[in-house]
């Protein structure tokens, strides 16, 4: 584990431990599959159709992998299953790679944004609210000014949640009710940023799903008028995945990169069973970088995206 | 991205067409185009499989007829295939003990509280005594949640917001209801992941004590290969009754609604689109031919119709009728039309049922103020020009366009759309309509 030495070994583990179920399948199916063989096989090509399509990679995803796999191994060849292994996790984390020049290693704000606003979009149920809450303690926890705006004023009780939230956090929530305008409740939050010289602000939105126009054209209203209060902001959009949704997500991200220019992902929910392969093809295809997975219920598991361990505990064998 | 299946079909199946019989030879491209197909529209893996080779096995030996595209033949009997395998009828619930307590779970976000207002909001409609009960007591403000949904829909919900034991909560909400004469009590629990340990001992506890008559799995309808695995350790632990499909809205394609039914056993129950809770279509019973369809990208007519029905006025399409029939129809009956498709809900959604338009809608922008400027330009019409839109001139057309805010080409455009209804209306007349019934059976 040399190469992940400035990961904290503590997270990792909690991300391994998430996506653990994968790995004891993978290494011992590849490693049967290719015993005694020197070249890739119809068998090892479907074993590997299997672990990628059963961890939500998606069919062309897959197969493009797949090809890469088959190119690489013309003119490499492999010996045994470690090092097509090895080979495997090179290409994926390449096709990411190809979108993400250099993964951050901790929480942290670019130093002459101030304040630096993010928007927070994404489905119903994803996990947004908790997101926002579980970002805003980790800022808050390095020494960060942090303000939430309750931009979700239309779900049962969303502000009262992201309030106790902001109460855990203990930072201020600026909200305005239930059913009141999101975009006047997003302007509010950055001027309140703004005036209160915080580091961050972070605004709360409705779940939507893709499909309803006028909702999602609400997301570009409430962009237009953040911009009257700071004319460069949202620094960031943030759009949060459920990390046990299929291929649904490569829908969401489209649509909601047509209304608003996502900058960055966010996968939730991976400390279950699901392995959120579907980000590996959202971030090929949409050249759309994963900042933050969530892994669990802790503050602590919101957790800086790292795409070399992602894949690694995707892929890799116990030891 | 995701092609038609009957699109793909026909690709592959080009080297088939002509040779007058389905074969093991010349079906495997095939059937490898129906496995992915299945696969984007997150069908599990093996299940995926194991359909495609029953489908094959009942698609080799079948005749292919000269006059029928042979990947429509396949379609129909995939989609057979897939109905079957999804239970072929609807599946009721058990509400027989008194009172009957019906308790919900599922992974977090799946939609249970919602689910659970909805569910409340569709028994009391049947005149049943319904309590809400509140057992999540983990998410913040999720007690709050199912309180401002029952307000809405108008059933009592119980809460002990101080109590952090979700088993005692449940309990004392029984005796609760017995005392206040509820009849069937619906149990909104926490989500929780199938790996955590201590929250499915909780789950599998709260079943121990209060013996529910119905439990209800709650799964994402966006779910991809996971929901297998999730469905099944819930399923080992708590035994579920039934399934509820959630957020099956517009282009959800549902595969993991096959591969549940498929490694559970248990049958789909309800469905449930949007986050309104007294919306009329945001709650359905379960029809398998309409989600087989949806798998498959073939639209759902079936939900259409019925959508249709609920909406329609019965008198207003019988008068209707008559003008049709007598060649009568105008702008008033136009206008009327446009305020019936209002109702229905979402015009997107209920556009892309139609079967081949939700690919083509993609790259649409079809939302409900597409109609305004229609509205706009038929209420600014004189009730006389509406009646009889012949009278309609350049001048005329100047000032509806004036009032109307729109311009005197729109106005063009729907007098025009209009000409040419009425010629379609008179064509079926003519006719007696059964020119214009398509022979969608290819076995005939």
């Amino acid at each position: 584990m040399g190469i992940f030495g400035f990961f904290n070994k503590e997270k990792k583990e909690s991300l391994e431990k998430g996506l653990e179920k994968t790995n004891q399948n993978f290494f011992s199916k590849i490693s049967k599959a290719i015993a005694g063989k020197s070249k890739v096989d119809e068998e090892i090509l479907d074993e590997l159709e299997e672990i990628l399509i059963t961890s939500d990679v998606g069919v062309e995803t897959t197969l493009k992998i797949i090809e890469r796999i088959e190119a690489r191994v013309k003119k490499d060849k492999y010996l045994n299953a470690q090092e097509l292994n090895k080979i495997l996790k090179e290409e994926i984390v390449a096709l990411i790679t190809e979108t993400q020049q250099n993964d951050p290693t901790q929480f942290e704000l670019p130093a002459h944004t101030k304040p630096y606003v993010i928007m927070v979009v994404g489905v119903n149920g994803v996990g947004k609210t908790t997101t926002i809450g579980k970002l805003a303690s980790q800022f808050h926890q390095i020494g960060k000014k942090v303000v939430l705006g309750a931009g979700d004023t239309f779900r049962a009780a969303a502000v009262a949640q992201l309030k106790v939230w902001g109460e855990r956090a203990g930072v201020p929530v600026i909200e305005k009710g239930m059913n009141t305008d999101p975009a006047a409740v997003a302007f509010e939050a950055v001027k309140t940023g703004i005036d209160t010289q915080a580091d961050v602000v972070i605004i709360d939105t409705a779940g939507r799903l893709q499909t309803k126009t006028h909702l999602m054209n609400e997301l570009s209203k409430i962009k237009r008028v953040i911009q009257k209060a700071m004319p460069d902001a949202p620094h960031e959009v943030l759009l949060v995945l459920d990390g046990s949704t299929g291929q649904n997500a490569v829908v969401q991200a489209r649509e909601f990169t047509k209304v608003t220019e996502i900058t960055a992902l966010a996968v939730t929910k991976l400390d279950g069973t699901a392995k959120g392969g579907v980000v590996i093809g959202i971030s090929d295809e949409f050249k759309i970088p994963v900042k933050y997975i969530g892994v669990g219920e802790k503050i602590e598991d919101l957790q800086i995206f790292h795409r070399e361990a992602f894949v690694a505990s995707l892929l890799e064998s116990k030891s | 991205m995701f092609k038609t299946l009957s699109n793909r079909l026909d690709k592959a199946m080009k080297t088939l067409k002509g040779q007058g019989r389905i074969t093991d030879v010349n079906i495997a491209a095939t059937m490898k185009e129906i496995r992915k197909a299945l696969m984007e529209a997150d069908v599990n893996y093996k299940v995926a499989k194991e359909i495609t080779d029953k489908i094959k096995d009942e698609a080799i030996g079948r005749k292919v007829m000269i006059d029928v595209k042979p990947g429509e033949l396949l379609v129909k009997i995939v989609h057979e295939q897939l109905m079957q395998l999804m239970g072929g009828t609807t599946a009721e619930m058990n509400l027989r003990s008194d009172p009957a307590v019906i308790l919900m779970t599922g992974l977090q976000g799946s939609g249970k509280t919602t689910f659970s207002a909805k569910l409340a909001n569709y028994l009391k409609k049947q005149g049943r005594q319904v309590l809400l009960v509140a057992c999540d007591v983990y998410r913040p403000a999720a007690i709050e949640q199912l309180k401002v949904n029952g307000q809405a829909i108008g059933v009592e919900v119980y809460s002990e917001p101080e109590n952090k034991n979700p088993i005692a909560i449940a309990q004392n909400s029984i005796k609760w209801a017995k005392e206040n004469n509820k009849k069937i009590i619906i149990i909104d629990t926490a989500g929780r992941l199938a790996v955590d340990e201590a929250m499915m001992t909780e789950i599998a506890q709260i079943k121990t004590a209060i013996q529910p008559s119905e439990i209800l799995f709650v799964v994402d309808a966006m779910t991809g290969q996971d929901a297998v695995n999730t469905a099944k350790s819930f399923n080992d632990r708590v035994n579920f009754d039934g399934v509820v499909l959630t957020k099956l809205d517009g282009d959800t394609r549902g595969g993991a609604a096959l591969s549940i039914r498929n490694v559970v056993e248990k049958p789909i129950k309800f469905i449930s689109t949007g986050e309104k809770v007294n919306e009329p279509n945001s709650f359905d019973i379960f029809n398998p031919d309409s989600i087989a369809r949806r798998i498959l990208n073939m639209g759902d007519v079936l939900k259409l119709v019925e959508i249709a029905q609920d909406a329609f006025d019965q008198q207003e399409m019988e008068k209707l009728n008559k003008k049709l029939r007598k060649n009568e129809f105008d702008f008033n009956d136009f206008y009327s039309q446009i305020q019936q498709i209002k109702k229905m809900g979402n015009l997107k959604d209920i556009i892309s049922m139609i079967p081949g338009m939700g690919k083509m809608l993609k790259e649409v922008e079809i939302d409900d103020f597409s109609l305004t400027p229609i509205e706009a330009i038929i209420q600014s019409m004189t009730p006389k020009e509406r009646n009889n839109p012949i009278l309609i001139d350049g001048s005329r057309k100047k000032r509806i366009a004036n009032g109307s805010g729109t311009s005197v080409q729109q106005v063009n455009n729907l007098i025009k759309q209009f000409q040419e209804m009425r010629k379609m209306i008179k064509k079926m007349n003519d006719s007696k309509g059964k020119r214009f019934l398509p022979n969608i059976n290819p076995f005939r």
